[in-house]
């Protein structure tokens, strides 16, 4: 605590000292913020890396005074501008909270009332805290949502929300958090829900509102691309408790702890370095003239919007190959997949598989093809039946091929061992396991099958870093030791780049670019792939050569 | 405006079409019940004069195939032909129009005092949660929702009109007081204040109910925490983030239940003899006159369909996702 | 273990252990009324108009000198019956056709939802006097009548579980996986969809004792049986001399109604933990 008196300017921002916010009883760990210390100085971004879970999002909300209500703040102090926000009333704690301090969050979808203009929200904050009359509180709305790049502030400050995409809504919460020009702003993984190309607009938005006003920026993030990006100094969390704490150059190029080490390993690094993969004989599967459009909304008197998820969709597959489906979310990559499968029918073209038409099969005649094609689905939580057991759910593909339930169940058992999981797994219920374990099972279930082509959507993307190098590192295993064709489905260029031998780029239902994995990221043809590669997070930023060169697992 | 038209031509179309399977219905029903239509359609009274049955049947040409018979039921139908009531020598429809009145008086004040009340109740216990506050609304709603409507009625006319002798317990007006203006208003309001209570504490009960829960879950919601991380006065938060979105499910669940609101004017009317549809709907039980019933029951349903629109048009007033524009 | 955590749970929520305790109370009333009132409830057992506390009426005689307390016995056999097959018979037909519009969705879908909205849309306890009064009081008519009346809510309940179940990824699982359709609708999504079924049906439950109530109130009741509300439409017109004939029926409803609604809540709790998982770090 002496460090204050140390003559060294400028005064931090805010200093958390030895800060710590108690769990409720009953849950995995007692504290959420452990004995948390760190400083943040004015026109600085201090990110705050962690996984889920390890308080880095607690932190902030205690610093806004948002905890929810079933935690507790147990020791410490919150010192902004040398005063201990924790002692302060309630009243002016208020005037802080959305003057000095402000805060965008993850979800811009869910954050901005779905009832109120989104002008007159952002009016709101300024009617709280500045003395402006009702005119200027307008024309400062306006000049807000130009600073952040809204297109015709004057129009779009009457919209309500659910007009605006995604990033626009992003917009909105950045200009509604710099209102009152505060002087610290909290982000909390404002980014994460975004598509890539989004994502470098609003984090070059924010690198270019910080330089210019000088604020203090903590952002929160689990993405060491985007630290790579944004930072000018980095704090590592893990399970409440902060492990490392350095400039950006010193945690991103040297880290010291081990745990950073892990996460930095775990980082999707290996652009193009993949064999080239020989294409021989006929495709697997060749997909051609894919064509479907969704209709949304409408009915009897109101005209359905149209949204393209396939235009002239054509792709190939051959034995042994991966093939990467990359594209932002409404792309329509997942309806390719969806239709190999069977869970969906495209309004027309053709999937042949080994040389049969699926598209032209009837139900029955299409059940033989289940067994040779199978499917991990994104979301580990929602894709097992919570009601029963693990060895159940792997086993009741065969069994409904026929199989005895005892040789299945064995075969369960054997698969869980294979996908790196106890045996006596099979006798347990989902949600005694983790969200990467739960991946696994998923993964066995599909294996059961004895597939030949598997369609992985999005298999990674629920997952923590370092939790999604081990699966893409069980994936590719078992890819090679049953020489499987794989469709990978993949918002993220940096993991396609890691398991794909060739790549297709889609954008609005339509491939812009197809060709090997190699050609496409070291020469990307297409615009729109260019500007895919070009919104990677962190693209100046290399991997340390000594993590890179071993596995996430064993980086430890 | 013209989003407003095609709104109300969408709503007249599916009304409509919800009034002909109703019809349908009441069709189905007359052929349905035991014994010959004809006899069931002239009710219990009329059912002794042959020459009553014998016209009802030429009517309605009851020989005809069934089709044909639908059809002519229909015709008679959409002429606002709704039968004829033997006991009360009337036609039905005559009898619903002059009871209607009563009726919509009742229960569009009951609607309304259950609709404020309730979201009122409902938002004082979410925001005391916890508390003795909380507790003591939460008891009442809930013994309001488990008591039978028309036990309500008789014990508050037991506590206010023979204990205290406050109020009237039955009728409309004074009889033979001959009361004009103000006077004969402020009568008929002090009729109306025990039926629209016991008929609107129900539904107060699950508005209140309703609007607890919803707020509970609308707390939760992350553009609320946008709103507190604005600075916002906690009063600011609650009415004008919270409320106006938990409000949102009350007038959905207000619009479906509207219906019911209007059955239970059966038992109201029956209680108190407020002189509506209801009370006439009990009359017609008591003396088998099927033709008025079945009346009631179209009449009914219209006045659900006209509750719907309203609470529709409630609803797209305060979300402006619902586009009635386009 | 299941059962063990599920009664756990039950009977952390106060009200919902009083709830169960009224309800048995009033199931042992109803299935022992021949024992503790051998006469039949509907004869004349002592002098009319005698006030609670009497000689041999505890809860005093009505109009025609028949014992209340018999009469509120005997009663429950019918409130408890009819409330339980109608809603049976509700569940059933609401579950089924939720179930088929929600799995199968498009046309099916927009079929079945027509004609539950027409349901809905339907004054249901008008439809309830008007089925009964033309079909005649029995307990047959009334059981189909209040059951009519009643399956929409729950068909709209199942639909959308069976839609939001049949897009989880589990399911779109099992059927990649080839799992026929009624394999996914038993195993996969039916298991995961009955606890909110189960909440609401014992909310119905409730909702038909009522409706029953209020028929025999109009005099729509089963004429063979003597129900609660018989006993209080019969009293209407002597209120003001004697309260006891409406108040005690109106208690008995009042306490059993509650005391499924408690029941109903108290499942809520146990089944559908959301509410009181607590937030994770």
């Amino acid at each position: 605590m002496a460090a204050i008196s140390v003559a060294e300017p400028p005064p931090p921002l805010l200093d958390v000292r030895g800060l710590s916010i108690a769990l409720p009883d009953g849950a995995d760990r007692p504290f959420a913020v452990d004995n948390l210390s760190f400083t943040l100085n004015p026109d600085e971004i201090l990110c705050v890396v962690g996984e889920s879970g390890s308080g880095k999002s607690m932190t902030a909300h205690a610093v806004m005074g948002l905890l929810p209500p079933s935690v507790r703040l147990a020791a410490g102090g919150l010192f902004f501008r040398d005063t201990n926000v924790l002692t302060q009333p309630e009243a002016k704690r208020r005037e802080l909270r959305g003057g000095r301090i402000a805060m965008i969050f993850q979800e811009p979808m869910t954050a901005l009332n779905p009832l109120m203009r989104v002008g007159e929200q952002v009016e709101e904050s300024l009617r709280a805290h500045t003395p402006l009359d009702r005119a200027g509180r307008r024309a400062r709305v306006q000049e807000l949502f130009a600073q952040v790049g809204l297109p015709n502030p004057a129009e779009l400050v009457r919209s309500y929300p659910f007009r605006l995409s995604g990033g626009q809504r992003q917009r909105v919460m950045i200009a509604l958090a710099l209102a009152c020009e505060p002087d610290l702003l909290i982000a909390d993984e404002p980014t994460t829900a975004l598509d890539v190309t989004t994502q470098k607009q609003i984090l070059d938005l924010i690198r270019r509102i910080q330089a210019e006003r000088h604020m203090g920026v903590m952002f929160i993030t689990h993405d060491f691309g985007v630290v790579a990006e944004i930072a000018h100094r980095v704090a590592v969390m893990q399970n409440g408790k902060m492990v490392e704490i350095g400039t950006a150059a010193e945690v991103l190029n040297r880290p010291r702890h081990p745990y950073t080490r892990q996460l930095i390993a775990a980082v999707p690094h290996t652009m193009g370095q993949r064999a080239a993969f020989a294409r021989v004989g006929e495709p697997l599967l060749r997909a051609e003239g894919i064509n479907k459009i969704f209709r949304v909304g409408g009915g009897l008197f109101r005209k359905a919007k149209e949204v393209v998820a396939g235009h002239e969709i054509a792709l190939t597959i051959h034995a042994g190959e991966t093939v990467g489906l990359v594209g932002e979310s409404g792309s329509g990559k997942s309806t390719l997949g969806r239709s190999i499968v069977g869970l969906m029918k495209p309004d027309n073209g053709h999937i042949f598989f080994r040389g049969t038409d699926l598209m032209t099969l009837a139900p029955r005649d299409f059940r033989p093809f289940r067994r040779e094609i199978q499917m991990v689905f994104q979301d580990p939580y929602a894709s097992l039946n919570p009601r029963r057991t693990v060895g159940d759910i792997i086993a009741q593909g065969p069994v409904a091929f026929g199989e005895s339930p005892s040789v299945a169940r064995a075969k369960a058992e054997e698969l869980l061992g294979l996908v790196g999981l106890d045996g006596n797994a099979a006798g347990r219920y989902p949600h005694e396991f983790s969200g990467g374990q739960r991946q696994r099972i998923s993964i066995a279930r599909a294996l059961a099958m004895g597939p030949s082509l598997l369609i992985a959507d999005e298999p990674v993307s629920a997952l923590d870093v370092s939790v999604q190098a081990q699966v893409l590192g069980l994936l590719d295993d078992i890819r090679r030791r049953f020489n499987l064709s794989m469709l990978f489905i993949t918002h993220d260029l940096r993991i396609a780049s890691r398991v794909c031998d060739t790549i297709a780029v889609m954008r609005r239902g339509v491939i812009v670019e197809t060709g090997p994995a190699d050609r496409v990221f070291g020469d990307p043809r297409h615009a729109y792939t260019r500007a895919l590669l070009d919104a990677i997070p962190g693209r100046g930023w290399h991997v340390p050569a000594e993590l890179a060169q071993c596995p996430a697992e064993l980086a430890q | 405006m013209a989003g407003l038209a095609r709104f109300f031509g969408g709503r007249l179309i599916k009304a409509v079409a919800i009034l002909f399977a109703i019809v349908v219905m009441n069709f189905l029903l007359v052929h349905a019940a035991p014994g010959d239509p004809a006899t069931v359609m002239a009710g219990e009274a009329g059912a002794g004069d042959a020459q009553f049955v014998a016209q009802l049947r030429e009517q309605f040409g009851l020989d005809r195939p069934l089709v044909v018979q639908l059809g002519t039921y229909i015709g008679h139908v959409s002429t606002g032909d709704l039968g004829f009531s033997y006991r009360q020598q009337k036609p039905v429809w005559e009898l619903l129009v002059q009871r209607l009145p009563a009726t919509l008086v009742l229960t569009a004040s009951a609607f309304a005092l259950a609709l404020v009340l309730g979201i009122g109740l409902g938002t004082l216990a979410a925001v005391h949660a916890g508390t003795l506050r909380d507790g003591a609304i939460t008891v009442l709603a809930l013994l309001a929702y488990a008591t039978p409507i028309y036990w309500i009625g008789l014990m508050l006319i037991l506590l206010f009109s023979v204990r205290l002798g406050w109020l009237p317990a039955f009728g409309y007006e004074t009889v033979g007081a001959g009361l004009t203006g103000i006077a004969h208003l402020a009568d008929i309001a002090k009729h109306m204040v025990l039926p629209v209570a016991t008929l609107g504490l129900f539904y107060m009960a699950v508005y209140a109910r309703l609007t607890r829960a919803s707020i509970q879950e609308v707390r939760d919601m992350d553009f609320v925490k946008t709103a507190r991380a604005k600075g916002l006065r906690e009063s600011t938060v609650v009415f004008r983030h919270i409320l106006r979105n938990a409000i949102l499910p009350v007038i959905t669940v207000a619009g479906v239940q509207a219906g019911q609101l209007i059955g239970g004017s059966i038992l109201i009317e029956t209680v108190f003899a407020w002189p509506g549809i209801g009370r006439l709907a009990f009359e017609a039980v008591l003396q088998r006159d099927y033709q008025v019933l079945l009346g009631i029951f179209f009449i009914s349903s219209v006045m659900v369909i006209v509750f719907n629109i309203v609470t529709d048009l409630i609803y797209s007033l305060i979300d402006p996702r619902i586009d009635l524009a386009s | 273990m299941r059962s063990k955590t599920f009664w756990q749970a039950y009977a952390r929520n106060k009200a919902a252990r009083f709830g169960l305790v009224i309800m048995i109370l009033v199931v042992v009333l109803g299935l022992f009324a021949g024992v503790l009132f051998p006469a039949s409830p509907w004869d004349m057992v002592n002098a009319p108009f005698l006030p609670p506390l009497s000689d041999g009426a505890l809860l005093g005689t009505d109009t025609l000198g028949r014992d209340i307390a018999a009469g509120i016995a005997y009663g429950a056999r019918v409130s408890l019956l009819i409330g339980m097959t109608s809603t049976a018979v509700a569940v059933v037909v609401g579950v089924t056709l939720g179930a088929l519009a929600g799995f199968f969705g498009g046309w099916v879908d927009d079929a079945l939802m027509r004609f539950t909205e027409l349901f809905q849309t339907i004054p249901n306890f008008v439809l309830t006097v008007v089925l009964v009064a033309i079909f005649t009081p029995s307990q047959r008519s009334i059981i189909s009548a209040i059951a009519i009346v009643s399956w929409p809510p729950l068909a709209r309940l199942a639909r959308a579980e069976f839609m939001s179940l049949r897009s989880r990824e589990f399911v779109q699982a099992a059927m990649t996986t080839g799992q026929s359709n009624m394999a996914i609708i038993f195993r996969e999504i039916l298991p995961n969809s009955l606890s909110p079924l189960i909440v609401s049906a014992s909310l119905m439950v409730a909702t038909a004792v009522l409706l029953e109530s209020s028929l025999s109130f109009l005099g729509l009741g089963d004429p063979n049986a003597m129900s609660w509300g018989y006993m209080i439409g019969s009293a209407r017109t002597v209120i003001r001399q004697a309260w006891w004939m409406s108040f005690f029926p109106g208690l008995a409803i009042l306490l059993t109604v509650l005391a499924l609604n408690l029941i109903g809540e108290g499942l809520n709790d146990a089944l559908n933990p959301r509410l009181s998982r607590q937030g994770k770090a």
